[in-house]
């Protein structure tokens, strides 16, 4: 069985692991068991119906955003071990987002190579609305709001958004602008992951741009043997997120998807947990 | 980064991510986190 059969098996199961609580979606309840005080490893929004533990990114700005703390050593505590573990296997593997975004891209359709430049929007995107906006900008009563979750979260929208608006004729009265805005931006993304391969998680996610930092230092990662590479170039074409495994094995934006692996003719590039010879290329 | 660097690194990574773990759960983070996510997140649904 190849990596990208055994990857889509793991991202079905981590789906419903993830939203395992199905029935909620027909009275629109949230699921209020003990296990949402865990978070997710990805991105899954913590007002959706079915979800059965807390999303990272809104768990973090909920705690930072607090009246009693301003700063969240467990989702950060978290996010450290997720990312050491895993780095950004957790995108390719794990997060539920991901896996829609991956199936929203198998739309026939001319697929387009991401210009660089956007690569970057989702560190402004974690440090501002993450980071900065949930702690600077606070009510009255001193507790902070969730940026992310407010004005962008395509996942939100889509998960917690739509379904809880279906289920409640309360909620549907009080759409507003905000949620004309919001689901202008899950259009947008939905539209960009036609063309674009993961292009939430490539331009936008702030989880990504955390777990990215982790990749050259995370357990799972990918060697390249330099002796055995013959330099025929089938891993950086079949890359989806553009990443050239073999100049740069352990780049922020490999997912360790695994398609350059099954693609090397010669078994040269290597998905492992453990740091094998000497003459693999370093970082 | 060379091997001899980045197995250390793991190690302090781990563990301080322990650390930050159990020091946030010993001052009440996780029910803030669960207080969040067991009630209706009107931002994170766009209504907020």
């Amino acid at each position: 069985m190849n990596f990208q059969i055994k990857r889509k098996l793991l991202q079905m199961i981590a789906f419903g692991c993830s939203n395992a609580h199905l029935l909620n979606f027909k009275g629109g309840r949230l699921y209020t068991g003990k296990w949402k005080q865990f978070c997710n490893p990805g991105l899954n929004c913590y007002s959706c119906p079915a979800a059965g533990f807390a999303c990272p990114i809104g768990a973090l700005q909920a705690v930072n955003g607090s009246r009693q703390f301003s700063f969240s050593f467990y989702v950060t505590g978290l996010l450290l071990a997720f990312g050491v573990l895993l780095g950004r296997a957790v995108c390719g593997w794990l997060c539920p987002f991901g896996l829609i975004q991956e199936l929203i891209h198998k739309i026939p359709s001319p697929k387009r190579k991401l210009k660089k430049g956007f690569l970057y929007v989702k560190y402004v995107v974690l440090v501002v609305f993450v980071l900065i906006l949930p702690v600077a900008v606070t009510d009255y009563m001193g507790m902070g709001k969730p940026a992310f979750c407010q004005y962008i979260c395509p996942a939100g929208t889509l998960e917690g958004g739509l379904s809880l608006l279906l289920a409640h004729e309360s909620l549907r009265k009080a759409v507003g602008t905000l949620f004309s805005l919001k689901m202008a931006i899950l259009v947008l993304t939905l539209c960009g992951c036609v063309f674009f391969y993961r292009f939430f998680c490539r331009t936008l996610c702030p989880l990504g741009a955390i777990y990215g930092l982790f990749n050259k230092i995370s357990f799972i990662h990918l060697e390249v043997d330099s002796h055995k590479c013959v330099g025929c170039g089938k891993c950086k074409a079949v890359c989806g997120m553009e990443v050239d495994p073999v100049q740069t094995p352990n780049a922020a934006e490999c997912i360790r998807c695994g398609a350059c692996v099954d693609v090397c003719p010669t078994g040269a590039v290597c998905l492992t947990c453990r740091t094998k010879s000497s003459h693999t290329r370093p970082i | 980064m060379g091997n001899n660097i980045k197995t250390p690194l793991r190690i302090v990574c781990l563990f301080t991510a322990c650390a930050f773990i159990v020091h946030g759960i010993s001052r009440g983070e996780a029910l803030v986190v669960l207080n969040k996510a067991v009630n209706i997140c009107l931002e994170c649904i766009g209504l907020g």
